[in-house]
């Protein structure tokens, strides 16, 4: 037992979770925190937006692995959080957020910058906790960070009352947590793993889908072992792209509305689908009455409320996708002889073949696919690409080939635009030695683009490659297809001019004309020490393609 | 797929951590997920940290499996269960102010209260509050008996309830 304050307690604690580096932006109701942060040894980065240190907080996590913290004062502070939990707790991303609140005798009394943040946050949080007294201080912090990086992951915040911060007491760094409620199950059932392995020894036609799942609990080695012991070939969600190497024979790439050909074509053939860390999600499943119409799917998730809630499977398993695999695997080579499915895989071949077609430049200007595939050539392998939502986000999924997990990071759940770049700054900070590259629109980075500002004074330098279409262009790709052209509230005016914008904030700014500009634009940027914007002007009137029109079975595929 | 939709009441019995803000995550993740809730009853459980909820919600198997599984998902819910009805004793209590304006009526409705073996628990001038007990048809049935005479306010606990015997939905 020590005797020290709230916000000396929340600093230790924070420290004894091995925390490295904070995002946030202070403020009167975290001040005494900031105040033993000044001299503390965590790395504060000081962002110029609530939500880019809750994104930025989110990124690190998911390029790290680690439990990624963001800070943000209360009321207006706090409520700029909000998307960025959102959007954590939508892709099961362990943040914990910790918001300075009004002090306790004046809650609930609409007091200056009151906000109930943790009545806001309750359904988009793991778990939220509002600080009591100080003494509780280490063990709320100890529970928030079990909480968030245990079972499935997901957002935890921490409301902590300015007089708690300042109110001293013993502290206790050691007293036991105990949840009654929380007791995550990693073990799979045998009996469910036997089922499984008897239906995958029958299967004909297999096919794994991997989701988000299959990174956070750091399964992909066993996910491609136990494919290439199948020889089944693996499509991923938007959330699980990195799990298998998007360049390995048996990879199909992203399924669903904007899935590879190969993909829908071979999930919805399959006589038998193990889905891995995914929850059957619309954009994944498209109709989901002909989902898989002939297969029997054994679904294994760590959270036991995503089985059953959007497709029946005929074998569930509550478990981590990690023990789960192994035991499969285990069970599996004990009794399976390898099967010969040469036509099966030629068919995979021969769609993905279809989908190589698609990339090839053709036309005037840069076409995005090539310049996916541009951007690939130059980036080494480990390099972290974030996405921006939208055309950008579904052309980077389609086309850019990953080839390690957690170098994959995008807004999977919340479709949340403005996400790639602060995203981006926190996986620089996580990996500072790997180049980070964020593929944004241009409608998306204008929602976060004042964090050039934080990249350029932390000298976190990552790479902005705009591709600058002048309109909100997944809006208009709808207006295009299923609104008769009618293109409501999407023209961006070609403002601003993101040269002058990255200037302005001193850092680089490049604009590519032609693949070959950009080709030089992009080496630039590597080799420089300074964050670096390509504007990348392209047509107004493409479509990301294939797409699965809302609703319509995966076949449905428009190809042009 | 094509599974039977055969829509049912369930009741569900939770323990819970008897702590602020656990009705409000529990109630908010009811609406949020779209669960329409019947009757839900709070109180007090074997130890004082705990509280019991029995909730009950009309759908169909699958409507009911995604309720209990939301519910453990919450981190203040400690156990869940699903209540089979053939085995469980499930009770509400009704408080029914009732307008008496003469001796007549006031005779009637205390006679009816005795076959339903309720209880008179306030007199007024015109005006009495009977307490009943019992599951959800006879309190229903009754009510239906005193609406003629006039009910001025009605008050419902929602149903508690409790595996008959030996079994049990409580702490390990
Ligand atoms: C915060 C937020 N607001 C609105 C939307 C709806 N929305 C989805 S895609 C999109 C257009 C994105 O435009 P841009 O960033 O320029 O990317 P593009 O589709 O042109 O590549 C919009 C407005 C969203 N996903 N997120």
């Amino acid at each position: 037992m020590v005797r020290m304050s709230g916000a000396k307690a929340l600093v230790e604690a924070l420290k004894r979770e091995n925390v490295k580096v904070i995002f946030g932006i202070p403020g009167g109701a975290i001040l005494p925190v900031y105040d033993v942060l000044y001299d503390a040894d965590i790395w504060h980065i000081l962002m110029r937006h609530e939500q880019c240190a809750a994104h930025a907080a989110d990124g690190y996590a998911r390029a790290s692995g680690q439990v990624g913290v963001c800070m943000s004062t209360s009321g207006p502070g706090a409520t700029n959080l909000v998307t960025g939990i959102a959007n954590a707790y939508m892709d099961s991303s362990p943040v914990v957020a910790i918001t300075g609140q009004v002090p306790r005798p004046f809650i609930g009394k609409d007091a200056f910058q009151e906000t109930d943040i943790v009545g806001i946050t309750t359904p988009i949080t793991k778990c939220n906790f509002q600080v009591r007294s100080a003494a509780e201080i280490p063990k709320i912090v100890r529970t928030a960070f079990y909480i968030a990086s245990t079972g499935r992951h997901g957002p935890v915040l921490i409301d902590l009352p300015r007089d708690t911060q300042i109110e001293e007491a013993e502290m206790n760094f050691d007293e036991k947590i105990e949840l009654r409620g929380y007791k995550p199950v990693y073990e799979p059932h045998p009996l469910q793993i036997e089922k499984a392995v008897q239906l995958l020894i029958q299967a004909e036609r297999p096919v794994i889908v991997a989701g988000g799942g299959v990174i956070a609990s750091n399964a992909c080695s066993e996910l491609v072992t136990l494919a290439e012991t199948l020889l089944a070939p693996v499509a991923t969600t938007l959330m699980g792209k990195g799990a298998i190497p998007e360049d390995h024979p048996l990879s199909l790439g992203m399924l669903g509305m904007h899935g590879t050909v190969a993909a829908n074509y071979m999930v919805q053939d399959a006589d038998v689908l193990l889905a891995v860390g995914m929850r059957f999600s619309d954009r994944s499943t498209g109709n989901i009455k002909t989902f898989c119409p002939n297969g029997k799917i054994i679904h294994i998730d760590i959270d036991s409320s995503e089985i059953g809630k959007n497709v029946r499977p005929h074998i569930p398993i509550v478990a981590d996708a990690k023990k789960a695999l192994q035991a499969i695997y285990n069970r599996l080579i004990e009794k399976f002889n390898r099967k010969e499915r040469s036509v099966w895989l030629n068919r995979v071949q021969e769609l993905k073949r279809m989908h190589e077609e698609m990339v090839k430049n053709s036309g005037d200007g840069i076409k995005p696919p090539a310049l996916m595939a541009e951007i690939r050539r130059i980036l080494p392998n480990n390099a972290i690409i974030t996405t921006e939502v939208g055309q950008n986000q579904m052309w980077a999924a389609l086309y850019l080939k990953v080839y390690k997990p957690r170098t994959f990071i995008s807004s999977g759940g919340l479709g949340t635009m403005g996400f790639g770049f602060p995203a981006a700054i926190g996986a620089k900070v996580a990996c500072p030695n790997v180049p980070v590259v964020d593929i944004a629109g241009d409608g998306s980075f204008i929602m976060t683009e004042q964090d050039l500002a934080s990249s350029v004074a932390w000298k976190l330098p990552v790479i902005v490659i705009v591709l600058n279409n002048s309109v909100l262009g997944m809006v208009a790709q709808w207006q295009r297809l299923f609104y008769n052209r009618r293109y409501s509230a999407v023209d961006l005016k070609r403002i601003p001019d993101f040269v002058k914008l990255a200037e302005a904030y001193g850092a680089q700014g490049l604009r590519a004309q032609s693949i070959e500009e950009f080709r030089w634009a992009l080496k630039t940027a590597l080799n420089s020490d300074v964050t670096t914007v390509i504007d990348v002007p392209i047509s107004s009137e493409e479509n990301v393609l294939p797409m699965v029109p809302p609703g319509q079975d995966l076949r449905n595929l428009m190809l042009s | 797929m094509g599974m039977e939709r055969e829509e049912n009441i369930y009741m569900i019995s939770a323990i819970v951590e008897h702590k602020p803000g656990v009705l409000y995550s529990i109630s908010n993740m009811f609406r949020r997920r779209g669960f329409n809730i019947e009757s839900i009853s709070v109180g007090e459980a074997e130890q004082p940290d705990l509280a019991r909820m029995t909730i009950t919600i009309k759908g169909d198997e699958m409507l009911v499996e995604q309720v209990v599984k939301q519910l453990k998902k919450l981190i203040s819910v400690i156990k869940v269960s699903i209540l089979d009805p053939k085995n469980t004793v499930a009770r509400e209590l009704a408080l029914i102010k009732v307008s008496t304006p003469d001796a007549r009526v006031r005779s009637d409705v205390i006679n009816y209260t005795e076959i339903f073996k309720g209880h008179v628990v306030d007199v007024a001038h015109e005006s009495l509050i009977i307490e009943i007990t019992g599951d959800t048809d006879k309190i229903n049935a009754f009510i239906e008996l005193m609406k003629p005479f006039g009910i001025r306010e009605i008050a419902r606990t929602g149903i508690a309830a409790l595996p008959r015997g030996m079994r049990s939905v409580k702490m390990e």
